[in-house]
């Protein structure tokens, strides 16, 4: 019985962030295609969840739905880049054709890889990720890994921002000249 | 000295180069940004980033001739490491001190410009020094964003301009082709960890896996895109030209030095047990790269975009290098970085001495007859050209640096005679522009009513002696720079003794 309900909801949102991506890829108005991605962010969230990541799903739905669309919906704001129809970056029958072209190649290539088998000593047992879960509840599954085998992966992730940070000013500073 | 890496504070040690490079880059920042721009603030603070950048350069020797080592860990310390750093850190140090003269004829007074360099120093180090798939990501884009800034940093230019993001939207692009990669090869092994990978792809005989096979390809198109191998390099001539003339050189010689230093210790630690598997796409890379480049690059009349060919081609040589796969290519590979940093970031020198902010002195016909007006500079570039070209004597380093790849090509298990083949003979087509060039300085007549050549800087003629002097004297006396690379196992150990017999080349060959 779970493992039906476990099956209809996977369906439910996989097809969810599906049609929600094609619809985000297909809009003209950035901000009708940005509230599309919304939609993709929080059904992949939903995912997540189902996979025992339930640290992952909040963060997801937190910082990709949350900060970063918000971010991207006030640049298309501010910029004001006036009517969709005149904006549109969808190129001609060419564009369309290889874009679908390439979609198709990485679809065949997903599922290609799909049907592989890894070997057996590097697939977690069945339960496993339940476990830790318990044992050290949702946040502590990321933190533990995230501060002690690479921590030097997070340091250097606040050193990448800082640069970021600093080019973008730079860069954008007016000029006292 | 053994480093255990698991413990935070021997980590710390073990990567102190790279930290104290990052603090004092962050130090200077605040500086930086402490007073209002000024021509004499940017020099300021691009001499305290030299000062810097040649304290860690003295660390580097230091622990390089120490022989420390490390157990397993996300960090490799051997003297392949201590060897590229010192390259990098030479290419940062000749970029600052151009940078300062440049800037001040420029009017760029943004002086966050030297420590952006200090920065992307720092993550050419990372990535030479990581041995973990995610670290490796960090220290690639560590330096590609301050890297994408710095192409941009003549504001005033609407071509510095471009050139940044033309490098921005490529690189963002090539960066999506490397995490895809990393995520398949983490998919295939479920690790991260250099060494793990290459002893798992041996003992569960991942060797076929799709998963495996289909994430080594997308990391190599990734990559590629970094160091510019043709078919991806169409980015490299455009955004080499608008960038300010320092960085370019940078860009050149440094950039494609880490990533070419990252793409090695991935693949000779990582996958020397799917060699015959990426042996055949290295090839081909390589042959159509050296092919591409040198034969481009002979219709370039802009001096800029005949060194981004020539940057192209060499690729293409030191490509032979890894397409050898053995640890005997670290080392020819190191000698030829060092060589081509000076030879190219020399030519550039030559370049930010002669130009003036109204004629920036890109075009071959600047340089015709400059024996005439300036013999030191012609002289100088001479040997730029030569070692490039990689002439005997007078090209100094540059001759031994293509006998060492040559050498580490025909010495493998598996000699690679057709691309050495190839080596040679683009090699003697690469010497119709470098010669070309020298001819056109010596022997054609200064044009009438040339603008006359303003006096150069201090800073330039200064790296421009410094860089003959180095190509020359290691050029006759080898032996150091190769003892350096050579002293301790120069690559990472665990995964060379697992690496099989490679296939033969002929098995390889369509």
């Amino acid at each position: 019985m779970s493992d039906f309900f476990y099956r209809v909801h996977f369906y439910l949102f996989g097809l969810i962030a599906i049609a929600s991506a094609l619809a985000f890829v297909t809009r003209k108005s950035p901000v009708a295609a940005a509230l599309w991605l919304v939609n993709t962010m929080f059904s992949l969230a939903a995912i997540y969840v189902m996979m025992d990541a339930h640290f992952i799903g909040a963060i997801q739905v937190l910082v990709y739905a949350g900060a970063i669309m918000v971010v991207f919906l006030f640049v298309v704001m501010l910029l004001n880049l006036g009517h969709p129809d005149e904006l549109s970056d969808i190129k001609g029958t060419w564009g369309k054709l290889g874009a679908g072209l390439l979609g198709l190649a990485i679809l065949a290539q997903v599922m290609a890889m799909a049907r592989s088998q890894a070997p057996k000593e590097l697939i977690q047992p069945v339960g496993e990720a339940a476990k830790s879960l318990r044992d050290l509840n949702a946040v502590g599954v990321i933190a533990k890994p995230l501060f002690s085998e690479h921590l030097l992966a997070f340091e250097l992730t606040s050193i990448l921002l800082l640069v970021a940070i600093v080019g973008a000013v730079v860069l954008g500073k007016r000029r006292s000249t | 000295m053994n480093y255990d890496l698991s413990i935070p504070m021997q980590l710390s040690a073990a990567l102190l180069p790279d930290l104290l490079l990052i603090g004092g880059a962050m130090v200077l920042m605040l500086v930086a940004a402490w007073r209002d721009e000024s021509a004499e603030h940017q020099r300021a603070v691009g001499i305290g980033s030299i000062l810097l950048a040649a304290g860690v350069l003295v660390m580097v020797l230091v622990q390089g001739a120490r022989g420390a080592t490390a157990g397993p860990g996300v960090i490799a310390v051997d003297s392949f490491r201590w060897a590229s750093d010192a390259v990098f850190l030479i290419a940062g140090i000749i970029a600052l001190a151009l940078s300062i003269e440049y800037n001040s004829r420029e009017r760029i007074d943004t002086a966050e410009s030297h420590v952006l360099v200090l920065f992307a120093v720092a993550g050419m180090m990372l990535m030479v020094a990581s041995r973990d798939l995610m670290v490796l990501f960090l220290g690639i884009e560590l330096m590609s964003v301050a890297v994408y800034v710095l192409a941009g940093m003549n504001r005033r230019s609407g071509r510095s301009a471009e050139s940044a993001l033309k490098y921005f939207l490529l690189g963002a692009f090539s960066t999506g082709f490397l995490l895809y990669g990393i995520a398949l090869v983490y998919g295939a092994t479920g690790t991260t960890n250099l060494a793990t990978i290459g002893e798992r792809i041996n003992t569960f005989n991942l060797q076929q896996t799709p998963m495996l096979l289909v994430g080594i390809a997308l990391l190599l198109v990734g990559f590629a895109f970094k160091i510019a191998a043709a078919p991806f390099h169409m980015w490299a001539p455009d955004v080499y030209e608008g960038a300010p003339t320092p960085i370019t050189g940078f860009m050149a010689a440094g950039v494609k030095a880490g990533a070419f230093a990252a793409l090695l210790r991935v693949w000779l630690e990582a996958f020397p047990g799917v060699y015959s598997e990426w042996h055949k796409a290295v090839w081909w890379l390589a042959a159509i790269t050296m092919i591409v480049g040198n034969l481009v690059a002979l219709q370039q009349r802009n001096l800029k975009r005949m060194l981004a060919y020539s940057s192209i081609g060499h690729t293409g040589f030191i490509l032979v290098a890894l397409a050898s796969g053995t640890s005997q290519a670290a080392t020819a590979f190191v000698f030829y970085l060092l060589a081509y940093t000076l030879a190219t970031m020399g030519a550039f020198a030559v370049m930010v001495s002669l130009g003036t902010s109204t004629s920036p002195r890109e075009s071959i016909e600047d340089y015709h007859g400059l024996w005439q007006e300036r013999p030191g500079m012609a002289v100088a570039m001479t040997v730029f050209m030569l070692a490039l070209l990689g002439f005997p004597i007078f090209g100094g380093m540059g001759f031994f640096a293509k006998w060492y790849v040559l050498q580490a090509a025909m010495q493998a298990p598996a000699p690679q005679t057709r691309l050495a083949v190839i080596l040679v003979i683009t090699t003697a087509v690469s010497a119709g522009y470098y010669l070309s060039l020298v001819i056109a300085m010596f022997m054609k007549p200064r044009p009438a009513g040339a603008a006359p050549l303003p006096p150069s800087g201090a800073w330039s003629r200064a790296v421009i002696a410094v860089s003959v002097i180095i190509i020359l004297v290691f050029g006759a006396w080898p032996d150091p720079v190769v003892n350096l690379v050579n002293k301790h196992s120069s690559l990472g150990t665990p995964a060379q003794t697992a690496m099989p017999r490679p296939a033969p080349e002929t098995a390889a060959l369509p």
